[in-house]
């Protein structure tokens, strides 16, 4: 083992420090010419790639040939840090991993932990949930289509969706008081009550967001160098983003209608009624318009969440699990040893393993969590759908031009944080 | 409450070294005499005196630096060029900062250069990986001089929620002029960072972390 | 998920490869012997879960043996899920790899980057993977870190009134090293 080590040692820091220059054999109609393969170091600094992720292109004159995506550079050891918190602890760390659906990544843990304690969500809490879910979808969108945008050299698009974006910012910021990171998702439910004026302020934005969603469409699918970049490129079937394990809406685009909320209803999913956006060609177009056409979605549903909002509690009343009321805290003996319990050790889950997968803007969002009944999970791990969806990228690209290789990874919406963990 | 009152001319002043005149106002002026007679003033011999021509032109030397450095620092202060440089989720705010609400152009500094050659400001934003840390301090070497980092958020200035074996402090391989708590820090944080930046160039145009690091002089001047 | 009876069922037709069912939280989990987890994948691919969701490691310190890889399988038409577990010992942690596609069955291209994932964090080698290299972990590294007894490391906070030591102590290491 050791002689392979060295071996890889040497090996990875030559490759580190080269530029290889290659004769290719010229068995194509291009006679007489010849080619070398090039290849060029993309990032990990580089104002493309979303977030540090390094491309190897090996490129023959402007056409891509290969490409070899490495990525560990925002590595954060998310999983390992887990094991060593407590149950309640590990949601802002398990928060930070796709740090543009924050929301979900803490569905996605606290669906897990829910199923191995054998906790029942109440109502209203589940609809609470399902309203920030689809606002964080929007706001993740958003963040998409702006940086996408940018990529392809519309900057005033980006503006735009920030413009948005600092919309739904301010509704996470008047239900739990943070914009980023909220911890808004407990075990058993949410952390607290909306506030009053968060259902008037969020129905104010409802009624704005479809016209300002009209508005991208029409600015994009207007322009011709848009149109020009998106339609036709790098397409990719569905059965090859199947063997892939491509989900979500690239495997939308692609035709496959496949989405956990209407498969595998989770949390009050099936209560509503919303369309599945999918594609045709599987080209960058149909990844863009499907995402784009997801906005109107999500924010019907939040209508009917918020118009269907169930009265009750909105964490579990099980005190092993979710913190008693503060008020309780000072007539009730019990309270005070739950609140006592559950602050210092945390709740203890009974021994087992779950894998709990929900649908994230950027495919099936999984959360593995073993535990073995001590107050700390054994083992937590997010199967992130950018992920695995970066392994998409080689076969889209091949053969096509380095603009397209930007414009794709741009569809492609890679989060790092969410790939290196 | 008695109230004490102290003139504020030379002769109220405290020692010349101490900044501060006894009045609790913090106010520190380059008193021409301190000027004119440079060092000697501060030191324990206070009897070196500049005559003549000598002194015309320490004087001259003295005014002239002074306030073209304060030119100089007035206009690199307002004009940073940050380095299109995002790494996780604070990059996320960092957008948000540049977005229309909390508008970084206001101040001059929506110019954001994807080349580190061309940028003076890196903001760190997000938490550098063991595997990131020798790619940053490329970046951060390629920069020309002056150049400032602001370490944006608590993982890179402080290991934030992560305290463990893949991450790396800021500090621990290049120097940062300003910290900014928070994660991620709000826009309206991030701005106060970058205000403070400016402030810290503005008025000591030695550039910060040289003094502190005993490194001044070590400014490559093309 | 399929039910208790439909777990046994399956489990009966895999044979000697499955060890061990759990139907834990109506969720089905088959544990399989590892030399046989090519066979067992395509055996299950022909029942219809044809899509690789997961692959995943665990560590089961100090229960041997402890490295468990876990592959989570998809039945997009049934929409039913069910887990293949395999245990291999520290001192020989190989598993065949899924990802390349043989002359008896196409593979699971989605294996590979996720198989690479598990050798960086746990060790567990995968025979016959096309490039199984460290992928979150910078290549040189030494140690798997998601094993339970490798420390979780950290490094103390810097204040700014420790700097100005820091660097001294720093230079000396560099000037005496």
């Amino acid at each position: 083992m050791s002689s392979t080590e060295e071996r890889t040692l040497s090996d990875y820091r030559r490759r580190e420090q080269s530029i290889t220059l290659s004769p290719l054999e010229t068995q194509d109609d291009r006679s007489g010419e010849h080619d070398e393969l090039l290849t060029l170091n993309f990032g990990p600094h580089h104002p493309a790639t979303h977030g540090v992720l390094r491309l190897l292109v090996t490129l023959q004159a402007e056409i891509v040939r290969d490409i070899k995506p490495i990525i560990g550079y925002v590595h954060t050891g998310i999983e390992k840090t887990a094991e060593d918190k407590a149950y309640w602890k590990v949601i802002p760390i398990v928060e930070r991993m796709d740090y543009l659906s924050y929301y979900f990544n803490a569905m996605a843990y606290c669906g897990a932990v829910e199923t191995l304690a054998e906790v029942e969500v109440p109502k209203r809490a589940q609809y609470l949930r399902v309203i920030h879910l689809e606002l964080n979808r929007i706001a993740s969108h958003l963040i998409w289509l702006g940086t996408s945008a940018l990529d392809l050299g519309a900057v005033s698009i980006f503006l735009y969706c920030l413009r948005e974006r600092e919309l739904i910012l301010d509704l996470f910021e008047m239900s739990s008081g943070a914009r980023m990171h909220t911890r808004y998702f407990q075990v058993g439910g949410v952390i607290e009550d909306i506030p009053a004026g968060f259902e008037s302020k969020l129905r104010k934005f409802l009624e704005i967001m479809p016209a300002r969603a009209d508005e991208y469409g029409a600015i994009l699918n207007s322009n011709e160098i848009v149109l020009q970049r998106l339609r036709g490129t790098c397409p990719l079937d569905a059965d090859t983003l199947l063997g892939l394990g491509v989900s979500g809406p690239l495997l939308r685009a692609a035709g496959n209608p496949w989405d956990l909320r209407k498969a595998d209803p989770y949390c009050s999913y099936d209560e509503f009624e919303f369309k599945i956006p999918i594609g045709t060609v599987g080209d960058n177009y149909d990844r863009f318009a499907v995402r784009l056409a997801e906005i109107y979605e999500s924010v019907h549903i939040i209508e009917q969440a918020l118009d269907g909002l169930p009265e009750g509690p909105h964490i579990t009343e099980d005190r092993k699990i979710a913190l008693p009321p503060r008020h309780e805290l000072a007539t009730s003996m019990e309270a005070l040893i739950h609140h006592f319990k559950l602050v210092t050790e945390g709740m203890r889950v009974p021994p087992g393993e779950v894998y709990f997968p929900i649908e994230s803007p950027r495919g099936e969002l999984g959360c593995y969590v073993r535990s073995d009944g001590s107050s700390k999970p054994a083992r937590v791990h997010m199967r992130d759908p950018s992920f695995v969806n970066l392994q998409a990228l080689a076969p889209m690209v091949r053969g096509s031009y380095i603009a397209d290789m930007i414009a794709t990874t741009a569809m492609l919406d890679p989060i790092l944080g969410g790939i290196d963990r | 409450m008695e109230i004490k009152r102290e003139p504020l001319g030379p002769a109220g002043r405290g020692s010349p070294g101490s900044g501060l005149s006894g009045t609790g106002l913090r106010v520190e002026r380059l008193n021409a005499e301190q000027m004119l007679r440079g060092a000697a003033l501060e030191g324990p011999n206070q009897s070196a005196h500049l005559e003549g021509a000598e002194l015309e032109r320490y004087v001259q030397e003295r005014v002239l630096t002074t306030t073209l450095d304060s030119a100089v620092a007035w206009a690199r202060s307002n004009s940073f060029f940050p380095l299109a440089f995002g790494l996780a989720c604070c990059a996320m705010e960092q957008f948000h900062t540049a977005g229309p609400r909390m508008d970084i152009a206001r101040f001059g500094f929506e110019a954001f250069r994807a080349s580190p050659r061309q940028a003076d400001l890196i903001i760190l934003a997000g938490r550098v990986s063991i595997k990131m840390a020798p790619i940053i301090r490329r970046l951060y070497d390629q920069m020309l001089e002056p150049k400032w980092a602001i370490s944006m958020g608590a993982c890179c200035s402080s290991m934030g929620v992560f305290n463990n074996y893949a991450l790396v402090p800021a500090d621990k391989f290049m120097p940062i002029d300003v910290h900014v708590p928070g994660c991620p820090p709000r826009p309206e944080a991030l701005m106060h960072g970058v205000l403070k930046l400016r402030k810290l160039v503005q008025d000591d145009p030695d550039m910060g972390w040289r003094a502190r690091y005993d490194a001044v002089g070590t400014e490559e001047n093309i | 998920m399929p039910d208790a009876t439909g777990l046994e069922l399956l489990a009966a037709e895999l044979g000697d490869a499955a060890l061990e069912t759990v139907y834990f939280r109506d969720r089905a989990t088959v544990v399989i012997d590892p030399a046989k987890i090519r066979a067992v994948l395509a055996a299950l691919r022909a029942k219809g879960y044809t899509f690789l969701a997961s692959v995943h490691g665990v560590d089961y310190y100090p229960e041997g043996p402890r490295l468990g890889v876990m592959y989570e399988l998809l039945d997009m038409h049934k929409v039913d899920r069910i887990t293949v577990k395999l245990r291999v010992p520290t001192d020989a942690p190989s598993v065949e790899s899924v990802t390349n596609a043989t002359t008896e069955d196409p593979g699971w291209p989605t294996a590979n980057h996720q198989e690479r994932e598990v050798y960086d964090m746990f060790g567990v080698v995968f025979e016959g993977h096309p490039d199984l290299r460290r992928i979150l972990m910078p290549e040189d590294y030494e140690g798997h870190p998601q094993r339970r007894d490798f420390p979780i490391g950290g490094e103390p906070v810097i204040f700014t009134r420790d700097e100005a030591g820091l660097l001294e102590s720093r230079i000396e290491e560099g000037t005496g090293a």
